[in-house]
């Protein structure tokens, strides 16, 4: 039991990291795109996350939450590491929570002061993301190597947001901005493409551990489920954004989950490549693990409250389903 | 003076990024309250101001509570950059009291804020209640468990050390540690005056500017007689923590009244310039024997002096001072509800006076909140854990020139934010209000209810 609780908690933290990424991934990517929508639809793109965004970056707190809980030496490692992308994510996700409710409220000229800082905030936040992961996945070594793996995905992570943004948006807009989204996403397309393509071919070759891990059979042949999963996913988002037809037919959700389908899947493939690694080569889940006692003591809140969370987030995604329109409560005139 | 070292820097850092994010929470955690209020008045009468009343805060509320978050998140970042010694050793403590704000509390907050601002044409007011009720109760959880670490780090028990590294033993006793029930009544109370005082001065200064609507009246009368019945119960309680504090922490009661050395029939010095070099305190204006008869209740009782904590006791300055500005406007908040309710009492609305008194006072609660704030964290200096873990042990090796520049950046990122908040608020309050028949959707959704 006492072995086994640190790795329940790794699961956690994982689902909550990797929802993270699609839930509050939709958000910023709808931040990145807004510069390139008109004013009128600037309102719907943020109307279709107004409801959403707040509860979407809750798991980032919980993910991190449950890295210090559980892993209190990995937690105080990572993070003073990456003390400076840490705080250029943290300017980001500031400007950009903050400028959701500037931008109704404040004076109507000032609004496109805060349209440019929510897209600004979008940005800086998920370049800031992409260079974390980078820094992560090698291992916390700045080398020159590591640095441009990190460049590498920092440059390409915001492609992955827009997808998901514009599969969002496929959702919870129609008409002008519905056809708008599907060409963004198209757009966006290669670049994640390339995101997922250097991730999953340099991983392996930045790291030797990695390496080993992957390419020794049979692990290799038992493994193939994770890239062929990621490569469907892939080319059925690809097909849908192509096709309008199919997209209005009711099949515009394949983007949003396809995308969604490749984040689980790279996250699988992330845990699988560190494991057992929490810091990849420097500190196992077990060395950076918090006292039994207190894990015993989350985890019995743990359970009470989770599935209570999740069960209240499933509510509200249903009150909010449908399109965007009628989602506001600025001022109506 | 100051010697900037990477220590100060990371300290300063860590105070003007808690000092900031303690602003919203303080008046969301009192405000959401309010907002249940309001609607549970609307659901009661049916009188469409206070559903007016509901959607004009709820609004002012949304943007407070997307500051605190956000604010906020950057917190649970910052133990780990500025303070990884702390997690490393004291982590099995706070570790999970953290992780209990963010389960019990974070997600509820979030998810039923959002039925809150979106939920008009969508939920019946039934559902909306119990939203609102859930934010409010999400909001004092969360007020509940970090309010419950920061007391353990205060008077930590129920624990104990191991090569360094801190366990827990008796859960209930880490969680309901000695200064936890003080400080969770003091600082609940500490966030309702802040929200009365802000809905009666943005109210009062409607009123001055004439662009009252049919609701200003009713929210001004709330946040009045709130203030009026919390301001006298807040000296009580603030009363009772101090002597809580002087039976765990003498060092900081010391500090806090600049006693240099200790003595019985001890003055209560009102004003002076506290001197620590010269270990004396200059201009003093003096009550004599009243410390004594404050802290022990005799007028003859005996004190214990910073002489008996030489070197280990915080700065005596900056205690004397931001304790001395919370219980003065403690006071004024006394004052001024209490004539504000007096007036009230009398029938009618309260003269120009009375009006411009409670403009000025409308973020009064901040000033005190954060006064209260720096005497109980400066005043546990130079402990991170009292007694048991200093700051400099914890602090993050970083170069200062690092730390100094993040820092200068969010200096210029929060002040830029904290004039965006007050300017909209104030642009938000002085809109002319709409009358009631104007406001055409309000009050639809009781047609709608099913």
């Amino acid at each position: 039991m006492d072995a086994a609780l640190p790795l329940v908690f790794l699961a956690i933290m994982g689902v909550s990291l990797v929802l993270y990424v699609i839930l509050d991934g939709y958000d910023l990517g709808i931040g990145l795109l807004l510069p390139l929508a008109s004013d009128r639809e600037k309102d719907t793109m943020i109307a279709a996350i107004g409801p959403f965004w707040d509860a979407n970056e809750t798991w980032l707190v919980l993910g991190v939450g449950v890295l210090l809980i559980a892993f209190p030496a990995a937690h105080a490692l990572v993070l003073t590491s990456l003390y400076i992308p840490v705080t250029i994510m943290l300017f980001g996700l500031i400007l950009r929570g903050v400028s959701f409710d500037f931008r109704v409220k404040a004076a109507t000229h000032q609004k496109r002061m805060w349209n440019r800082a929510f897209a600004g905030g979008s940005l800086v936040a998920a370049v800031a993301q992409g260079w974390m992961l980078g820094s992560y996945i090698t291992g916390l070594a700045p080398s020159a190597v590591n640095v441009a793996f990190s460049v590498l995905i920092a440059a390409t992570m915001p492609a992955l947001y827009v997808v998901l943004g514009a599969g969002w948006l496929l959702l919870k807009t129609e008409g002008e901005l519905f056809d708008k989204a599907l060409a963004w996403g198209r757009r966006a397309m290669p670049f994640m493409g390339l995101a997922l393509f250097a991730i999953s071919i340099s991983t392996p070759l930045v790291s030797r551990t990695i390496a080993a891990a992957w390419f020794s059979l049979p692990n290799f042949i038992g493994l193939m489920p994770i890239p062929l999963a990621t490569l469907v996913a892939f080319a059925a988002v690809y097909w849908v954004l192509q096709r309008r037809n199919v997209a209005l037919a009711g099949y515009a959700w394949i983007v949003l989950a396809g995308t969604a389908l490749i984040c689980v899947m790279a996250g699988l493939g992330l845990a699988y490549s560190l494991y057992p690694y929490i810091v990849l080569d420097r500190l196992t889940i077990w060395e950076a693990a918090a006292a039994p006692s207190s894990l015993k003591f989350v985890f019995v809140g743990v359970a009470i409250v989770l599935p209570f969370t999740i069960a209240y987030t499933i509510f509200v995604y249903r009150i909010f389903h449908g399109k965007a329109t009628g989602l506001s409560y600025g001022e109506r005139d | 003076m100051f010697d900037l070292d990477a220590t100060t820097l990371a300290r300063l850092q860590f105070a003007l990024n808690i000092s900031f994010h303690i602003l919203f929470p303080a008046i969301t955690i009192g405000l959401a309250w309010v907002l249940l209020y309001f609607r549970v008045r609307f659901t009661a009468t049916r009188n469409e101001a206070w559903e007016y009343a509901y959607y004009f805060w709820v609004k002012i509320f949304a943007l407070t509570f997307a500051l605190g978050v956000v604010t906020g998140v950057t917190m649970s970042f910052q133990f780990g950059t500025n303070w990884p010694g702390f997690i490393e050793r004291a982590g099995n403590i706070s570790g999970p009291l953290l992780g209990y704000e963010v389960l019990t509390a974070f997600f509820i907050e979030a998810t039923f804020l959002a039925i809150m601002l979106f939920g008009k044409d969508r939920v019946s007011n039934r559902v909306h209640l119990v939203a609102a009720a859930l934010v409010a109760i999400g909001t004092t959880l969360s007020a509940f468990w970090i309010l419950s670490l920061n007391s353990w780090m205060q008077t930590p028990q129920g624990h104990e050390i191991v090569d360094g590294k801190f366990y827990a033993v008796d859960w209930l006793a880490v969680i309901f540690n000695p200064s936890f029930p003080y400080r969770l009544a003091h600082m609940t109370t500490a966030s309702l005056l802040t929200a009365a005082f802000l809905i009666a001065g943005v109210s009062a200064g409607r009123m001055i500017r004439r662009v009252d609507g049919p609701a200003t009246a009713l929210v001004l009368k709330t946040g009045v007689y709130l203030a009026a019945v919390l301001a006298p119960l807040q000296v009580l309680l603030g009363d009772m923590h101090g002597l809580n504090t002087l039976e765990h922490q003498p060092a900081k009661i010391a500090a806090i009244e600049a006693v240099w050395e200790t003595d019985r029939g001890v003055p209560f010095t009102l004003l002076g310039w506290p001197d620590e070099e010269r270990r004396a305190t200059h201009f003093a204006i003096e009550i004599p024997r009243g410390t004594s008869l404050i802290l022990t209740h005799d007028a003859d009782g005996e004190v214990r002096g910073l002489d008996e904590f030489s070197g280990r006791h915080p700065p005596v300055a900056v205690l004397f001072f931001s304790f001395r500005i919370m219980v003065g406007i403690g006071l004024t908040m006394i004052a001024v509800s209490w004539s504000a309710a007096w007036a009230l009492r009398r029938g009618g609305a309260p003269g120009p006076r009375i009006l411009r008194a409670l403009s000025v006072m409308t973020f009064a609660g901040w000033v005190a909140t954060l006064a209260g704030w720096i005497t109980t964290e400066v005043g546990r200096q130079p402990w991170i854990v009292y007694d048991a873990l200093t700051v400099a042990e914890v602090v993050a090796p970083h170069p200062a020139g690092k730390v100094a520049g993040t820092l200068l950046a969010y200096i210029v990122l929060y002040a830029f934010l904290l004039a965006s908040y007050i300017l909209t608020l104030r642009y938000m309050g002085t809109k002319p209000a709409k009358s009631l028949r104007m406001l055409g959707s309000v009050g639809k959704p009781l047609a709608a209810e099913r």
